[in-house]
């Protein structure tokens, strides 16, 4: 755009246009529209979660059988109680913080091993990508449903577990992503010019390879936390999540589910709760893809 | 190399990929720590009892030996013993296949009905009013938990306006179809949600093609130029992600089957998670991944009838 800076206006006049300071750390982030919302959205969703106990108006594990199957708006109870009495708006707010570590953290490793992994596959080549891809290709022939519960029988019910068997799968979607962009990559001049002056592989992998093709990894991470949070609550709907009494969205629809006729309430509110956050993610995501595209 | 080499050399491929899923959940079930012996008899099993099960059922043995014991099964149909049931694996799998199958293909049908419309409806309005209706509509769909979807359906269809069953299957087909018309639409929502986003936008691009611009030209109907030249080349895609979300599609069968008590082999395989019953796991493993592939396979093949110039090499 240098050039446009002595363009001749409409009038014939050439106008200096206001020469550009340095864009300010706001305006080089350029956060607008929907990715403005996501962002602001999911910090709303993580200030809930920090503050659960100060936002929360009821112990969420307490039991007040006397107040049991309060309808939402009930006094005292927006969002009604449980069969055991329990708030079911302090239960959903506890619940963020779980099902927020549950996304952030499945996502964490897999993301890592998954993309170092994919860049090496890409950069190298021979026996080991081969080795790899052929791994992947079995992997993506069981449904991830599947393997995930699975791996969760074999280990049993937990979180710890719970982060390994969506971390057993999980990375492929990154390897498969930076493993392209590798590849297009290391044949650019820049990469040719690195191994020209002599930097050794690691170097030119983690300084000028990484760096370029991470891009598609790192967007993808909030598809991935969207996908963790909905395996999470579907594996503790099976009774592979976290134990009760344990406020955790999925778990909470699930024991909502028996009551399905007396208290309606029960099993769909959670549910929201998951479909909002996914919701402030999904922005984000699609809203950096856009950005980089 | 013609379709005809192409296929088999695809066979020939599965074969080796099918060869990598035994091993993988083999892998997983006997190298993983944890004694399947206590696993199913509790901790606070007795060493003996443990011991005695462990002969029963083959686990004292080298595990190249039970390795070759289970593959061998396979090309017979035989993968064991259920431990929960007491009888083949076979028996039990076998007659709940159509039934998941049954469940699968109405979901497909669902989404590809739900999919197309719409996907032509978004793109000839885009970003008019029912263009952004669609577009917050599979935003809100695609992190909407499936099993979440299903008791929202049961509510509001079955027990509100009683227009479908809770739950079951039915005994003949009409009944079949309406038994498992709002499982197949749990599955098919989330699908559709993102086959449209896919549809939509390939169809805009194409919509700028030339041809589409000859098309019009020569005085071909809109109707004509949207379905004749316009979807069968943004299919092309769609078509492929179809492929590739197959596997959740069958995933979530787990969930879906055990929510509306449908006798297929999600509800088998979440029973069998439970109960630790591993020769029922690893067959329906694998019985899944066996139709993951040869989907995918179908779909790879598809492309030569939607888009003639692909060929084969």
């Amino acid at each position: 755009m240098a050039e446009s800076a002595l363009t001749p206006t409409a009038g014939g006049i050439a106008t200096a246009a206001r020469l550009p300071g340095r864009p300010s750390f706001w305006q080089r982030l350029n956060v607008r529209g929907p990715l403005l919302a996501g962002v602001i959205g999911l910090a709303l969703v993580i200030l809930v979660a920090i503050f659960a106990p100060v936002l929360s108006p009821y112990d969420p594990i307490k039991q007040d059988l006397g107040a049991a199957f309060a309808a939402p708006l009930a006094p005292g109870h927006l969002l009604g109680t449980d069969n055991y009495g329990r708030d079911i708006l302090s239960r959903i707010i506890y619940s963020t913080r779980l099902d927020l570590q549950i996304g952030f953290v499945s996502v964490l490793f897999p993301f890592i091993v998954g993309t170092l992994l994919g860049v090496v596959c890409g950069y190298f080549g021979g026996v080991v990508d081969t080795a790899v891809m052929r791994l992947v290709d079995v992997l993506i022939a069981i449904p991830f449903l599947v393997l995930v519960i699975a791996i969760m029988t074999l280990l049993g019910p937990g979180l710890r577990n719970l982060y390994i068997a969506v971390g057993v799968v999980g990375w492929i979607t990154y390897a498969r992503l930076s493993r392209g962009q590798t590849l297009i990559t290391r044949d650019l001049e820049y990469v040719q010019a690195a191994r020209t002056i002599g930097c050794t592989n690691s170097r030119i992998i983690f300084t000028h390879v990484l760096p370029n093709v991470i891009a598609p990894s790192l967007i993808y991470v909030f598809t991935g936390i969207v996908q963790a949070i909905l395996v999470g609550a579907t594996l503790s709907f099976l009774g592979l999540g976290p134990q009760p009494p344990t406020p955790e969205w999925g778990a909470m629809i699930a024991e909502g589910r028996q009551f399905l006729l007396q208290a309606w309430w029960m099993p769909t509110l959670p549910g929201f709760a998951v479909l909002i956050v996914g919701v402030f993610l999904s922005l984000i995501g699609d809203g950096l893809a856009d950005r980089n595209r | 190399m013609g379709r005809a080499g192409y296929i088999r050399t695809r066979l020939i491929l599965m074969v080796f990929v099918l060869f990598g899923v035994t091993v993988l959940i083999f892998g997983l079930i006997h190298l993983i720590p944890g004694d399947p012996a206590f696993l199913l008899l509790g901790e606070r099993a007795t060493e003996a009892k443990a011991a005695e099960l462990r002969t029963q059922l083959g686990l004292d043995q080298p595990l190249p030996v039970q390795y070759w014991k289970f593959i061998s099964g396979i090309p017979r149909g035989s993968f064991g013993m259920s431990l929960l049931y007491r009888q083949p694996v076979g028996d039990l799998v076998f007659r709940r296949i159509p039934v998941s199958v049954f469940v699968a293909v109405y979901a497909m049908l669902l989404a590809a009905l739900i999919t197309v419309p719409v996907s032509i409806y978004a793109a000839t309005h885009r970003n008019k009013l029912g263009d952004q209706i669609v577009r917050v509509g599979f935003l809100l769909l695609f992190t909407t938990p499936g099993f979440w979807l299903g008791i929202l359906l049961i509510l509001l269809f079955s027990l509100k306006l009683r227009l479908f069953p809770v739950a079951g299957y039915g005994d003949t087909f009409p009944a079949h179809l309406r038994y498992l018309f709002l499982p197949s639409l749990t599955l098919a929502l989330p699908l559709s949600a993102v086959l449209i986003r896919n549809l939509r936008g390939q169809i805009l691009d194409t919509l700028r093609a030339d041809y589409v611009r000859t098309a019009r030209a020569k005085g071909i109907r809109e109707r004509a130029v949207l379905t004749r030249h316009v979807l069968r080349n943004a299919l092309v895609s769609t078509v492929t992600l179809f492929g590739l979300q197959f596997g959740n599609l069958v995933g979530g069968t787990i969930v879906v089957e055990t929510i509306f008590a449908i006798p297929g082999m999600g509800q088998l395989i979440f029973q069998s998670i439970t109960a630790r019953d591993y020769p029922v796991v690893q067959a329906i493993t694998l019985i899944t991944a066996f139709f993951v592939i040869v989907v995918n396979l179908i779909v790879d093949l598809s492309y030569s009838f939607l888009d003639p110039r692909v060929t084969y090499g």
